[in-house]
């Protein structure tokens, strides 16, 4: 006996499918179609005009810088995340002291990740306020109060952080850093609970130091999880909006102290929101897509290997 | 792609295993060559968790501060315990944009769980041409950053106010909309591989027993996957509750006589940016610590669904 599946099956699949349709799939192909006009967002009228927005993009010399920018966290932000966060979790499962020669984490690892992985659930509004107010400038600031407790800077040449055109982009990279940490560290544990326990012991029998078990075995196993870390922080170097819009200086979107910690994302929303060339604007995101789908096919490519199975 | 994998990523308690007295001479060796990375590790992890929580409660100990303390030196210490910062912050603004958060996620939690099971429950268990493509179709999605989209989903969600105000900018539910077609890709794509890892014959034996492809969903399927619901749940509250892009381009007001449907993320930048908050910074860390409360509730008591939820969807 066969109910009528049809009617079933469309009537659970059309609102999804229409919502999702109208607003994400077909946006994102708008975003391709403008990107060939001179659409100034504010009116209905544009015209095409070929290629000349991409032409322009790449004697942008803000652009050109801003995409540097992004390529620098695209390089330092996965290897800072996830050599942390692959220490942390090396030590939270096996760098406990073998007792009995058995394995196991450090004393209190579940304490440690639960509060590892608290800076994951705030909201990047609640981060760059708190950052903010860590970063600031005098001496109220927390980071430059904590330097001049330890004698580690002048206090009356605090350090300029946001302000200071050599540091703001690290100051990003730092809370980026600080808030991902917590959330890799629970990836690569629950990847490392995967790997069967005699391997280690097997490996501690036969006299081998826990330094070295990291190495041979601990990250070859763990390489696809390390894979899949790669490509969502590559994704989130790329992005970086919501961070760099809110906590650096410069009038719309940040970006300041003059470009120094612009990245594409407020380039992009800057032109399109307040220099009303919104044309422009879908053309560097039509380059930001590329950049993004080229990096992760090729990195997944480039570092693929081969699966070993336990 | 794995369907059929394991989703309960367990994150288990820390076992704490008592030392053993005795100790045999060989493994004593190795105890001793770990003995100076225990330190070490453990100097490191307290360090680490010293930088996470130094912070926060720096915050919170920020609203009982006056602001010429605040401004003054960062290891000032409130002088009276007063809650008066808090109370301006909740006046200010904050209750008002925590209603509005709390509306646009009750609506846009509830439907994103209802379309994206029912979604992926007919993508998983049903058998019809196309189903593949809609499958991809989805997941598609959620590679791609949102704020790519953002100009043309402007202009998208400003049209669908031309046929209904209530769908508009500013409108909740243009947004509960938005945040919904925004989550459904990982919702499909997380209870697609539930549903498949589940028994068929339960399914089979209601339908056998006259219960209609509806009601077999809502009866039984619904329940048996209970536990992949609330993981996804959680990531949906914590990943809509967290959202700033989507509420910062879709919830201005249009006009002056605009209500003011902030939520709050949009609510919290915008006191710390207004120089009303300038000069009461007392008030920002109120709010701020005001706006983590619920969010620390909910990690706390759920903190292992919401470990195992995150994690365990990137994994796939």
């Amino acid at each position: 006996m066969r109910h009528r599946k049809y009617p079933f099956i469309v009537g659970f699949l059309i609102i999804p499918i229409v919502l999702y349709l109208v607003l994400v799939i077909w946006p994102y192909l708008q975003t391709f179609g403008y990107s060939l006009t001179d659409w100034s967002g504010a009116s209905q009228t544009m015209h095409f005009v070929g290629l000349r927005n991409y032409t322009q993009l790449f004697g942008d010399s803000v652009f050109r810088t801003a995409l540097l920018h992004n390529l620098l966290l695209l390089v330092l932000l996965p290897i800072a995340t996830i050599l942390l966060s692959l220490f942390f979790a090396f030590m939270l499962n096996v760098g406990g002291r073998g007792g009995t020669g058995g394995v196991q984490g450090v004393r209190g690892a579940g304490f440690y990740k639960v509060i590892f992985f608290f800076p994951q659930v705030l909201s990047v509004a609640i981060l760059s306020v708190l950052f903010q107010a860590v970063y600031r400038t005098d001496q109220g600031g927390l980071l430059n109060g904590v330097l001049v407790k330890l004698g580690l800077e002048n206090a009356n040449h605090p350090w300029q952080w946001l302000a200071d055109p050599n540091l703001a982009l690290w100051c990003v990279m730092g809370v980026l850093v600080w808030s991902g940490v917590g959330f890799y560290l629970v990836l690569f544990s629950a990847a490392m609970q995967s790997i069967p326990k005699d391997i280690y012991e097997a490996a501690l029998l036969d006299g081998a130091k826990r330094t070295q078990t990291f190495f041979t075995i601990t990250l070859p196993l763990l390489w696809e999880t390390v894979q899949t870390a790669w490509v969502y922080l590559a994704i989130a170097a790329m992005d970086a909006f919501a961070l760099v819009s809110t906590m650096t200086q410069g009038a719309y979107y940040g970006g300041g102290p003059n470009y120094h910690s612009e990245v594409m994302s407020t380039y992009l929303m800057r032109n399109f929101i307040t220099f009303g060339k919104a044309g422009y604007a879908c053309a560097m995101g039509v380059v930001i897509f590329f950049i993004t789908l080229i990096l992760s096919v090729v990195s997944l490519r480039v570092t693929r290997r081969e699966r070993i199975e336990y | 792609m794995t369907t059929n994998a394991d989703l309960t990523t367990e994150v288990p308690a820390p076992r704490d295993h008592p030392a053993p007295a005795r100790k045999p001479a060989r493994e004593q060796r190795f105890a001793d060559g770990g003995g100076v990375l225990n330190v070490f590790s453990h100097g490191f992890l307290a360090l680490w968790a010293v930088m996470i929580i130094g912070p926060l409660v720096w915050i919170v100990l920020g609203s009982f501060k006056t602001d010429a303390q605040i401004g003054g030196s960062a290891w000032a210490w409130p002088a009276h315990w007063g809650f008066s910062a808090f109370s301006y912050a909740w006046h200010q603004g904050i209750a008002h944009y925590f209603a509005n958060t709390l509306i646009v996620l009750v609506g846009s939690v509830t439907l994103t769980m209802l379309l994206g099971s029912m979604a992926a429950y007919v993508l998983a268990r049903y058998a019809f041409p196309g189903n593949r493509i809609i499958y991809f179709f989805f997941v598609a999605g959620a590679m791609f950053p949102v704020y790519l989209a953002l100009v043309p989903l402007f202009f998208m969600v400003k049209n669908l106010g031309q046929i209904s105000p209530l769908l508009g900018l500013n409108s909740y539910l243009g947004l509960i909309l938005v945040y919904v077609a925004y989550s459904l890709p990982f919702t499909v794509f997380f209870m697609y591989s539930f549903f498949r890892s589940l028994p068929t014959a339960v399914h089979e034996a209601a339908m056998i027993d006259g219960c209609s492809h509806t009601r077999a969903f809502f009866q039984v399927m619904v329940p048996m996957a209970k536990s992949g619901l609330i993981s996804v749940g959680i990531f949906n509250v914590l990943g809509q509750w967290n959202q700033y892009l989507l509420p910062v381009t879709l919830m201005q007001q249009q006009h002056g006589g605009d209500p003011d449907h902030s939520v709050l993320t949009q609510g919290l930048i915008n006191l710390a940016q207004q120089s009303g908050y300038a000069s009461n910074f007392p008030a920002l860390f109120a709010g701020m610590t005001i706006a983590m409360l619920p969010v620390l509730v909910v990690y706390l008591s759920f903190q292992r669904q919401v470990q195992a939820g995150l994690t365990s969807a990137t994994l796939k």
